[in-house]
């Protein structure tokens, strides 16, 4: 037992010392590592250590389950593309979740040998249930499953409502001393559906902001287990996970200048707000199309080009090709830069591990605060896939949900070309008046496609 | 009254580790790159994965007769650790595009 402890001692450290190499960029993969380590250690630890005599049957069911659940799991992280990352991350802490979730309602009907069991079973049953369905909800929605968002009408005050009522629930479990496994499951589906009610009214745009914040679900529901078994790893890593998750939300929230309560609980990237902003700001004067050539040209006699990527380019899969745009340019002797907001793509830092998978320059992935004053000395600026981060409201219409937002000052350089599908509006769901600007020309198509043809353009001149 | 003073005195040593544990985890992010948000995330999600360690010790309680007990720790097992190597797998896939600039 006394091995065990220090076992356990050994991988939290692992922990806290992996997480904060991985706040460093030349640390983190070793960080990542060395927690990765820790948790083989407490796994190995715990089967081999245990101070019982078990059946040679559960042994077999132990390594079954984590010899079937690791295959799985490598296998799926190594074959899913880079783009569908964020949506990767949420599955994963949907089954973390589940697991906290079934191991509460296991012991639940195994029977708790006190009052404080029973309380810390439900409140892990509780949070484990809503991180796996509004895990699951996220991931259908980041993976194009559940496209918009769905409110119910007043499905604020629902969800209070239902949250108020699952809580009271809990309680009634814990004073009537039940323990009908009835009970326990009734309260595994009302937390589950809570979980998806919590999750379908945001939008596609917050989602990496829910992620990260079920993220912190999960490990605050780790740590209620780790309670019920007195077991030290899992509490000082649930609780290191659910801490540092919620700042990491409070972070992305920033990032985005909205408050966590504007995500969870306000209007963004619904269809109200979309049609406030149409309203408000956008459709007058025309949009002006121009041709892949055309598009070639303004960039082959210009000075310098900055592409400002979008999350349409990591759907397009055209990273590869706008790096080969980026050298062919560069050959001909303009100066190209990455203008990266800090909320491009789905998740903060989504791009910068798009573009460095193709070997772009990382003197080229320029931050927001350091490419702004520079659009204004540029003479094209390629918009490939990108809306809300370049969208000129967050400065000047302050009735827009995205006002207050910093925002990439593209509508400062002396041409933008920008590269839609089609004229819908972006994630937040508002019309963006920098496309109606005489200085911009629209490029609609496919990111790959359009990207593909401007090489060829190109290398034609 | 007497039993929260109780419970405070049973459990004092995991309330002081849950307590300083919080002001690690806000220790540890502060003042993290924009950049790495996305695998940071992706790395306290594997860590996340810590309740495996839990789901374990259930079915190595559990008695051999009881086959619902069986299959659901099973089951816990089997997602816990997809928690946990996907998440490490998936982190270190992200980091290691960072690794190749220059």
């Amino acid at each position: 037992m006394a091995t065990l402890s220090l076992v356990y001692l050994i991988a939290t450290v692992t922990y806290i010392v992996g997480l904060k190499m991985l706040g460093n960029p030349k640390t983190a993969r070793r960080g990542n590592l060395i927690a990765a380590g820790g948790m083989v250690l407490a796994i190995l630890g715990t089967i081999f250590l245990y101070d019982k005599q078990v059946p040679l049957l559960i042994h077999g069911l132990i390594w079954t389950g984590i010899l079937l659940g690791s295959i799985a799991g490598w296998i799926i992280a190594r074959k899913v593309e880079m783009t569908k990352m964020p949506e990767l991350v949420s599955m994963f802490n949907g089954m973390g979740g589940a697991s906290a979730a079934l191991i509460g309602i296991i012991e639940f009907q195994n029977g708790p040998d006190s009052l404080t069991s029973t309380i810390v079973i439900i409140a892990g049953v509780i949070i484990g249930s809503i991180s796996l369905s509004g895990s699951m909800i996220a991931w259908a929605k980041l993976n194009g499953n559940m496209r918009s968002a769905i409110r119910l009408p007043k499905y604020n005050l629902i969800n209070n409502v239902l949250i108020l009522g699952i809580l009271a629930f809990g309680c009634y479990i814990i004073w009537s001393g039940g323990h009908s496994p009835l009970y326990i499951y009734l309260l595994f589906l009302v937390a589950l559906t809570y979980g998806v009610l919590f999750v379908i009214p945001i939008g596609g745009a917050d989602m990496p902001v829910v992620i990260s914040l079920l993220n912190s679900f999960t490990g605050i529901a780790a740590a209620f287990t780790g309670f019920l078994f007195d077991n030290m790893v899992m509490l000082a890593g649930g609780i290191l996970v659910g801490s540092a998750g919620l700042i990491l939300t409070f972070a992305m929230c920033e990032a985005m200048n909205r408050p966590l309560s504007n995500v969870v609980f306000g209007a963004f990237g619904g269809d109200d707000s979309a049609a406030e902003g149409t309203s408000s700001v956008a459709s007058q004067g025309s949009i002006r199309k121009t041709t892949p050539s055309d598009a070639a040209i303004m960039m082959n006699y210009a000075n310098r080009v900055i592409i400002v990527p979008g999350y349409g380019l990591a759907v397009a899969q055209a990273q590869h090709v706008i790096h080969e745009l980026e050298l062919l340019l560069e050959g001909k002797g303009v100066e190209v830069a990455y203008a990266i907001h800090p909320v491009a793509g789905r998740m903060p830092g989504h791009m910068n591990v798009l573009l460095a998978e193709t070997n772009v320059d990382y003197d080229k992935l320029v931050e927001m605060d350091d490419i702004n004053p520079v659009f204004a000395n540029t003479d094209a600026v390629l918009v490939i896939g990108a809306n809300d981060v370049v969208n000129p409201a967050a400065h000047n219409d302050p009735s827009s949900p995205i006002y207050g937002m910093p925002i990439l000052e593209a509508e400062n350089a002396k041409s933008i070309i920008i590269n839609k599908r089609t004229m819908n509006p972006g994630y937040a769901g508002i019309q963006n008046e920098l496309f109606f600007n005489t200085k911009t020309s629209m490029l609609f198509g496919d990111a790959k496609d359009v990207l593909t043809k401007l090489v060829q353009e190109l290398k034609n001149m | 009254m007497t039993e929260i003073m109780q419970f405070f005195s049973d459990n004092l040593q995991m309330i002081y580790i849950v307590i300083l544990m919080i002001f690690v985890g806000v220790e540890v992010i502060g003042h993290v790159p924009a950049v790495l948000h996305t695998p940071l995330m992706s790395g306290a999600n594997a860590l996340s994965g810590v309740v495996i360690i839990g789901a374990i010790l259930v079915l190595l309680d559990t008695d051999p007769g009881n086959y619902l007990g069986l299959a659901l720790g099973f089951v816990a097992i089997v997602l816990g650790i997809l928690n946990v190597v996907g998440g490490f797998v998936v982190t270190d896939r992200m980091l290691e595009m960072f690794k190749k600039r220059k």
